[in-house]
């Protein structure tokens, strides 16, 4: 146990004056994340708030042929730029992107509208650019209101009662919470966090092992009068101990930052305060000596500090796994996932931030599962250290 | 006093050590002299423990390396062939690092450090951060670490490779120091003149077989004749590339 503490003081030490090390583990790693994704977050708003305040702007053709639902748009407060181009001629200006929608009335149109048979328009868009079809989009939504009030005159003139024409009336109804829409937006920060998680303890995964043997302090240090299993154990600890720095910095990161970030312009809020940091990083600290574990014993199998490198890049993306799979399969919190690290520290953060009821169970679980698994990867990472191959 | 009984290696289908036996005896410089490949490495880390031999066993004054690893371990210093520092830590931190993992701690290993530091010579570096060490203050440090617990046993593997002249001459006077000091000192070398010039004893080794085991002067009374080197040579046979 004594040795096992020198060991940790140590590599805590000895890396805590390693730039490399420090900028990885306490700089790069937390910050990372919560930069990126507030910079991402408050540009996407930026730009839906400003599409809902802004005119919707139209390219119209043939306008003298449909004078009513000109007169019509232009009352909604489209803002219509008139042209003459022909059908073809539109579908080239939109391809090549020269003007984002083209509404074209062809000639017919005055003669079917005027015989209530119905009247053809073209609503040329592209519907892979995203805002072009936004703009299509809400021009289909004004077409459909004067339609059905043309409907509804039309059928009064003959007599018939209008709400005929509607047999259903259909009302949104949503139920998402405030915070529950925002983790649309947030879901992907869980990722981020245990991202930080592993990146404060690479450099010294990867340095209290494979740099032990390129450096070739490794065989002095077998010599000595110490159990390997506390060579590894301090090891580890080390790592978790800048695991959890990381993890720290990184939630303290993401607090300030959605401070900065307009959700509530939007009507959402991100249940993220302190207090649920602390909550964050209760759930995330069983990972922290799984992540540390499971990069040493990867670190202790590579001859250098290169190739050590190479394979904990992969193991970055490790958690990244389970957290892709639960989002194409749109996973809910249930008990049995809460076996599987990582996920189960996704879905357990996803459920605080959308405030919703977190079963102690379920806590207790993920933090078993992975405090058990990380208790295999110690054991199979010592039983590694004993073996003469170590040294290489 | 170290010995070494019928010490058998086998790494796959090499047979790295074969039936090796020898003795390093108190106040003795003992080498252990043999061609690169021959097996001193291996010797020594079957001696040290850092490696399980097939057969025969190893003792530290009289205990096993295997069987009382942390007691023999206590009694022994060790210069492996890569004697790696860390970088980042001062000469100090270093060996310091190894004291407590030796148990050491408080008055003790700082009353011990300043010891070294004046024994050594390495006063006015012990403070500074290893990376930017010359050769010399590098293997005074990696030394004065292997000492740190006052052993009465060194094992050196290959401690001169690489140093340039004025390291080498430095450490050649510390092993002389230890030997006055009464410790069992004994370590490799594929340089015939380094053993000449400091051992009492030499074990050499070819193929991982034990092929003389005698003092020098025994060698020399031998070959009456001859130069040292050429003794050398005649116990070796003729294909053992020894420089």
């Amino acid at each position: 146990m004594h040795a096992l503490l020198v060991v940790f003081r140590k590599e805590f030490r000895e890396n805590l004056r390693d730039r490399r090390t420090l900028l990885s583990a306490l700089v790069l790693g937390p910050l990372f994340g919560p930069l990126l994704f507030g910079l991402m977050v408050s540009r996407m708003l930026d730009q839906s708030l400003a599409e809902s305040d802004e005119p919707v702007r139209l390219t119209i053709s043939g306008s003298g042929h449909a004078p009513g639902l000109t007169h019509y748009l232009e009352a909604q407060g489209v803002r219509l730029a008139k042209s003459e181009l022909s059908e073809g001629e539109a579908r080239a200006a939109v391809r090549l992107g020269r003007v984002p929608v083209v509404l074209v009335i062809p000639e017919e149109y005055a003669a079917r509208f005027t015989a209530a048979t119905p009247a053809p328009v073209l609503l040329v868009a592209d519907s892979a650019d995203s805002q072009n079809r936004k703009i299509a989009d809400r021009i289909r939504v004004l077409l459909g209101g004067y339609s059905s009030g043309l409907a509804q005159s039309r059928l009064e003139i003959r007599g018939v009662d209008p709400l005929l024409a509607v047999p259903v009336a259909v009302n949104d109804v949503d139920v998402a919470t405030p915070s529950g829409r925002a983790v649309v937006v947030v879901g992907f920060m869980t990722y981020f966090v245990l991202f930080a998680v592993l990146m404060g303890g690479l450099y010294l995964a990867i340095d209290s092992t494979a740099g032990e043997r390129e450096r070739g302090s490794l065989e002095a240090l077998l010599s000595l009068p110490v159990a390997r299993s506390s060579l590894v154990g301090g090891k580890i600890l080390a790592t978790c101990a800048y695991m959890c720095l990381s993890l720290g910095f990184c939630l303290v990161a993401f607090v300030v930052v959605l401070r900065f970030v307009p959700l509530e312009r939007l009507g959402m809020s991100a249940n993220l305060g302190f207090g649920t940091a602390l909550v964050f990083f209760a759930i995330c600290l069983p990972f922290v000596p799984l992540g540390a574990a499971l990069m040493t014993l990867v670190a202790s199998f590579t001859r250098s500090y290169r190739e050590a490198q190479t394979y904990l890049t992969l193991v970055l993306l490790v958690p990244t796994l389970p957290i892709a799979f639960a989002s194409i399969y749109t996973l809910r919190t249930r008990g049995s996932l809460m076996f599987i690290p990582s996920l189960s520290q996704h879905l357990l953060m996803t459920s605080v931030l959308k405030d919703e009821p977190v079963a102690a169970l379920d806590v207790w679980v993920s933090a078993g599962a992975s405090l058990l698994l990380a208790l295999v990867l110690v054991v199979l990472t010592a039983r590694h250290w004993r073996r003469e191959a170590l040294l290489g | 006093m170290i010995e070494a009984m019928s010490l058998s290696k086998r790494f796959g289908a090499v047979e790295a050590v074969r039936d090796v036996s020898f003795v390093a005896r108190d106040g003795e410089i003992t080498g252990i002299l043999g061609a690169n490949g021959a097996g001193k490495s291996t010797c020594l880390r079957l001696v040290y423990g850092v490696i399980t031999p097939d057969s025969g066993r190893a003792c530290i004054d009289g205990m096993d390396i295997r069987g009382e690893t942390s007691k023999a371990r206590a009694h022994l210093g060790v210069l492996p062939h890569a004697a790696g520092l860390y970088g980042n830590l001062t000469a100090r931190e270093n060996i310091d690092y190894f004291g407590r993992l030796q148990g050491m701690g408080g008055d003790r290993l700082r009353a011990r450090s300043a010891e070294l530091a004046r024994v050594l010579g390495m006063e006015s570096f012990i403070e500074r951060r290893v990376k930017g060490f010359s050769q010399g203050q590098r293997i005074k440090t990696a030394l004065a670490r292997a000492l740190v617990h006052d052993p009465g046993n060194i094992v050196l593997d290959e401690p001169t490779n690489g140093l340039d002249v004025m390291a080498i001459r430095n450490l050649r006077e510390l092993m002389l120091s230890l030997k006055a000091q009464g410790r069992c000192v004994l370590f490799s070398s594929h340089v015939m003149q380094e053993v000449a010039a400091l051992c009492d004893r030499v074990v050499i080794i070819g193929h991982g077989k034990v092929l003389a085991d005698e003092t020098l002067q025994s060698i020399r009374d031998r070959n009456p004749a001859a130069t040292l080197e050429e003794a050398f040579l005649r116990v070796l046979g003729p294909d053992e590339g020894v420089s």
